[in-house]
């Protein structure tokens, strides 16, 4: 492929990015936001993206009497020479050039590229430098805007750290959540749990344009189990269930309902007289001890005995009896949910628990926290045993929980298992993929330990602050990520990826699209006989 | 070059090292304004452009005077007097822009001005071709101070110099170009000229 040439470094710094004048033959109007180029210094190449593109003039007069540009002869002397374009790049690595970017690939820039060195757009071989090629641990995700080369995220990095997919309603977080889950499971980089809150990640979900869309089960049956809370939903939608989760009130600890303060309009008052009836009423059934009270002396005394004013109690016990209300609660469930999805996650089967109309969000937000506080309690233990015993650690896992917002907000997220997840667990090889549409929301400092964003439009200014807070060149990587197309368009950086970039999505929902994602015994058949061709 | 294919025009009257004047041959014979003229030196080729061109009396003192009160065409004044085409002469100044040397060119000044009497020949398209290669040559047209205004000969000159290519529009657009550069402070200079080469 021949290098498309744009131009030529004019100005610019380390921490703002360089300023590339624009040749007469190329236009301003077919630059984009997000492309990737490559600038030929002296001594090394550098691989950049273009974050603005702006007009100058050569002379302030052309301004003030602008030529007759409707004389397409005056219009083609102009353009590029008295009227110019100019793009502003941020460069992010040095590749090849100096020995130690030829061994250990692309580094991240520490200089700028001199004076006047050529600009052109990155070729096909630039971006497969870059982003790598696919193979066993990466992930064939998107391709860059305009080209066909394959973008690839390494995801037994990407699993290291807790990771957040972004981006207001309707920009394809579903279908990129997907796409990373199918990722992770054709790599069996980790075992995944999933708290699918719209039912849409198990079995069959709906794109937009209303065609159907297969999900994990579907494409690989023998390496996952859908969970469902409610049955009957499971079973109308003809999902193939393996296990009906039911939850015991017995279960229920104080903390869960501290976290569902907000959600249940519970006052401080209350979630302090949670902790006391527990301690009152033991562990196993203070829940249906609460409720069973009766508008008598003794329950007034013993609300005096252990300082509990009225109208906090009676505050408490409408919180309680929403949760009663849910149907999945018994008050002994029969089965242990916990021991189950860790046997399952133990054999490297995947998780997904569908919540099937209990989509409200005091469902979600016990039901999850409920279940991971358990299951995290579990790999500690183990992490801790293999440590001391030099046992094999557990298997990565990775829980994704959408709404996270909800969890992981300033005021709760201290108490929250996700929380505490997202901050340290990656010790004990467990992160989160957290999915949210108001990123604003997530505590900053949250916020601070996810490793890999992969965020989809968003437009308020707030929700895109918190998104970018603390990366470099955050003004350019702001207008890319304000421009991204509303769909199928995705930018990444962190920790997985060794640059900012911008994709569009990996096809998804199509019969090839479901071919490419398994792998089949064709294709490694064929790959051996290319291999013995090349002996030959 | 083939010394027949080239069309002398006059002979060398007058030289500076900035440019030279020649006498045409004929009467009213002059290369047309802004085009690529050249002569010799012993081991050189200086080109010029055509800036102006002048028909006076050859006595200087001596002013033609009006004669055609009594004739019926202006073909007649001269057959009637045919003594007028000896009393009358036809010259051209042209700048020197560059020169061949060593079978180099050069888009600069040569060392050593023409020499009296030199002829003067029209370049042919091919040479013209050559010359036109490159645009340096504008650098000296828009700032030598001449009778005539930079921004005319300059169109005059690209004018003529496009004739010769299949691509007229290609050659004037890069030519504009280039003038876009030399006259990034003076957009109203450069607009004169694009209005004046504009095809």
């Amino acid at each position: 492929m021949t290098e498309k040439r744009l131009g030529i470094v004019t100005s610019g710094s380390l921490t703002k990015g360089v300023e590339v004048r624009l040749d007469s033959s190329a236009s301003v109007e077919d630059m984009a936001v997000g492309r990737y180029v490559t600038i030929e210094g002296q001594k090394q190449r550098f691989f950049g993206m273009i974050t603005d593109v702006s007009l100058g003039v050569i002379d302030q007069k052309l301004t003030l009497t602008p030529p007759d540009v409707s004389d397409p002869f005056m219009a083609e002397v102009l353009a590029g020479t008295s009227t110019y374009g100019t793009i502003h790049v941020s460069p992010y690595l040095t590749i090849g050039g100096n020995v130690a970017s030829l061994i250990e690939g692309p580094q991240s820039v520490k200089t700028v590229p001199s004076h006047f060195s050529t600009v052109n757009l990155a070729s096909q071989r630039d971006i497969e430098l870059v982003f790598g090629g696919e193979d066993e641990k990466r992930f064939y995700i998107g391709t860059p805007l305009d080209m066909e080369t394959k973008v690839c995220l390494d995801l037994e990095e990407l699993v290291k750290r807790s990771n957040g997919i972004f981006g207001k309603s309707g920009t394809g977080k579903t279908f990129l959540t997907r796409l990373l889950l199918i990722g992770m499971l054709q790599k069996g980089t980790a075992a995944n749990l999933v708290f699918d809150m719209h039912s849409e990640y198990g079995w069959e979900g709906r794109s937009e344009e209303g065609r159907k869309v297969k999900a994990l089960k579907q494409l690989f049956p023998s390496k996952v189990a859908v969970f469902t809370l409610d049955e009957e939903s499971s079973r109308r939608r003809r999902v193939s269930t393996d296990f009906v989760v039911r939850i015991g009130y017995d279960e229920i600890e104080p903390e869960d309902i501290g976290l569902l303060r907000q959600t249940l309009n519970l006052t401080e008052a209350s979630v302090q007289a949670v902790y006391q009836l527990y301690r009152e009423f033991g562990s196993k059934k203070w829940i249906e001890a609460t409720l069973e009270l009766e508008d008598k002396d003794e329950t007034k005394q013993l609300l005096t005995k252990l300082t509990i004013h009225d109208s906090t109690y009676r505050n408490l016990r409408r919180g309680l009896e929403t949760i009663r209300r849910l149907p999945f609660l018994l008050p002994h469930a029969p089965d242990n949910p916990v021991k189950h999805i860790l046997e399952y996650l133990d054999q490297g089967i995947n998780v997904v628990l569908e919540f099937g109309r209990y989509t409200d969000v005091t469902a979600y937000i016990l039901v999850a926290n409920l279940l991971t506080r358990r299951i995290h309690a579990q790999y500690r233990e183990r992490m801790e045993k293999a440590l001391g015993e030099d046992v094999a650690p557990p298997h990565p896992l990775v829980i994704t929980i959408e709404e996270a917002h909800k969890f992981l907000n300033p005021e709760v997220s201290s108490q929250t298992i996700f929380g505490v997840i997202a901050r340290e667990m990656r010790k004990y090889n467990v992160t989160l993929l957290v999915i949210d549409q108001r990123p604003s929301g997530i505590d900053d400092e949250v916020m601070s330990q996810i490793g890999t964003k992969i965020t989809c439009l968003l437009d308020n200014e707030r929700d895109i602050d918190s998104v970018l807070a603390g990366v470099p060149d955050k003004s350019g990587l702001k207008s890319v990520l304000s421009r991204l197309e509303s769909r199928q368009q995705a930018l990444i950086f962190g920790h997985a990826v060794p640059m900012p970039m911008v994709i569009r999505t990996r096809e998804y929902g199509s019969a090839q699209s479901y071919k490419a994602f398994i792998p089949s015994p064709e294709t490694s058949q064929r790959a051996e006989k290319d291999i013995e061709n090349l002996w030959e | 070059m083939n010394m027949a294919e080239e069309q002398r025009v006059g002979e060398v009257i007058e030289a500076s090292t900035t440019d030279f004047v020649a006498q045409c041959y004929e009467l009213y014979q002059s290369p047309p304004l802004g085009s690529l003229v050249k002569t010799r030196d012993l081991d050189m080729e200086l080109y010029g452009i055509v800036y102006n061109a002048t028909t006076t009396s050859f006595e200087p003192g001596r002013r033609p005077i009006a004669r055609g009160k009594d004739e019926t065409s202006e073909e007649a004044i001269y057959q009637a007097s045919p003594q007028l085409l000896k009393l009358l002469k036809s010259e051209f100044g042209a700048l020197v822009v560059g020169h061949r040397q060593d079978d180099k060119l050069h888009h600069y000044l040569p060392p050593k001005p023409a020499r009296i009497h030199s002829f003067v020949y029209l370049c042919p398209p091919e040479e013209i071709k050559e010359f036109s290669q490159s645009f340096d040559f504008l650098n000296i047209l828009l700032t030598t101070r001449l009778p005539v205004s930079p921004e005319e000969l300059t169109a005059a000159c690209l004018r003529q110099m496009s004739q010769v290519y299949e691509d007229r529009r290609a050659f004037l657009v890069a030519a504009g170009k280039e003038l876009a550069v030399l006259l990034s402070g003076q957009f109203n200079q450069l607009k004169a000229i694009l209005e004046r080469i504009k095809v």
